[in-house]
């Protein structure tokens, strides 16, 4: 593809640090996979169900994760002197990853309670609060797209990031403060009795191994896509401003220039 | 056995929610990059 102005253009968001991360993320998802439905024994109180918990503890840390960072990276925007919209980008991809992965815990959670429970869905209080976990960052991705400019975005979601993360320990909680049918912790206990051992502790812990790594992998791409669409949007505007510049202008001093001949804005990134 | 049905299904939605996401992802970067110079990608 053309680039604008004499450099080298390779377009992709990839380094050898992030494919090298990409492979090995790929390996433990496939080792997950074998393990979590072959090799891992069934448990004596759920049977063949807890399979479902490999995928349904590490997806809610990771969309806890993902929500805490956007937290701190608007934070880091909102409050630093610099306001580098590198952290704001940041929290916009981490929010994305988020919602995902608050989709899959959600959808694989309701299965898993289809086989326990008997039903997919009950206004159970941890329940209902993850729902609205989501549909809170649904709203926070929504605002993101709202018309403006990148600082704009960067103030107004970043205050409502600052808002939506209070609800993680209101989720978490939710099973103590109000007894419902969902199950308390199964591995971080006060009292540290953990009730799962052997090798189906081993599986849990390493599921959420490898979904950190995915989370890594994905978040350092989408900063770098939404990192590239800024610049575009930046290059964009300077070309529209120059156009109208030369359209104000007397007709001889407008030069028809080609627009990939004109000369390029200068370009600023990075945190 | 009905609970097979079940648990694949929450591999196949997870796994496939996350590659579907992977593909709209690297997609989004591929066209976005192939607009801009090297040099003003942080990253490279």
């Amino acid at each position: 593809m053309a680039d604008m102005a004499t450099g080298r253009t390779t377009a992709t968001t990839a380094t050898a640090a992030t494919r090298t991360l990409g492979i090995v993320t790929l390996v433990g998802v496939a080792w997950l996979i074998v393990s979590g439905l072959l090799v891992s024994p069934a448990d004596v109180n759920q049977g063949e169900s807890v399979r479902i918990l490999y995928l349904h503890a590490p997806s809610a840390w990771v969309a806890y994760l993902a929500f805490v960072v956007t937290a701190g990276a608007s934070a880091l925007y909102l409050f630093t002197k610099k306001h580098s919209l590198g952290w704001d980008r940041l929290a916009g991809a981490s929010a994305e990853i988020g919602v995902l992965f608050m989709a899959v815990t959600l959808v694989v959670g309701m299965l898993w309670g289809r086989l326990t429970w008997g039903v997919f869905w009950r206004w159970d209080a941890r329940l209902t609060t993850t729902a609205f976990l989501f549909v809170t960052y649904i709203g926070y991705l929504a605002v993101r797209r709202l018309g403006g400019t990148p600082e704009q975005r960067a103030r107004r979601s970043g205050v409502l990031a600052l808002l939506a993360v209070l609800e993680i320990p209101l989720v978490h909680f939710s099973v103590k403060l109000w007894r419902g049918l969902h199950q308390d912790a199964t591995v971080l206990r006060p009292n540290g009795d953990v009730k799962l051992d052997g090798f189906m502790l081993f599986t849990l812990i390493f599921g959420v191994a490898v979904f950190t790594l995915m989370y890594v992998w994905l978040v350092l791409h989408r900063q770098r896509t939404l990192t590239a669409e800024d610049l575009l949007d930046d290059v964009g505007l300077e070309i529209a401003i120059a156009e109208r510049r030369g359209e104000s202008r007397p007709p001889d001093l407008a030069a028809d220039v080609p627009r990939s001949d004109r000369p390029r804005p200068d370009i600023t990134v990075g945190f | 056995m009905e609970d097979a049905g079940f648990i694949v299904a929450c591999y196949v939605v997870t796994f496939g929610g996350v590659a579907a996401y992977v593909s709209y992802v690297l997609r989004r970067g591929r066209r976005a990059t192939e607009q801009l110079p090297d040099e003003s990608k942080p990253w490279m």
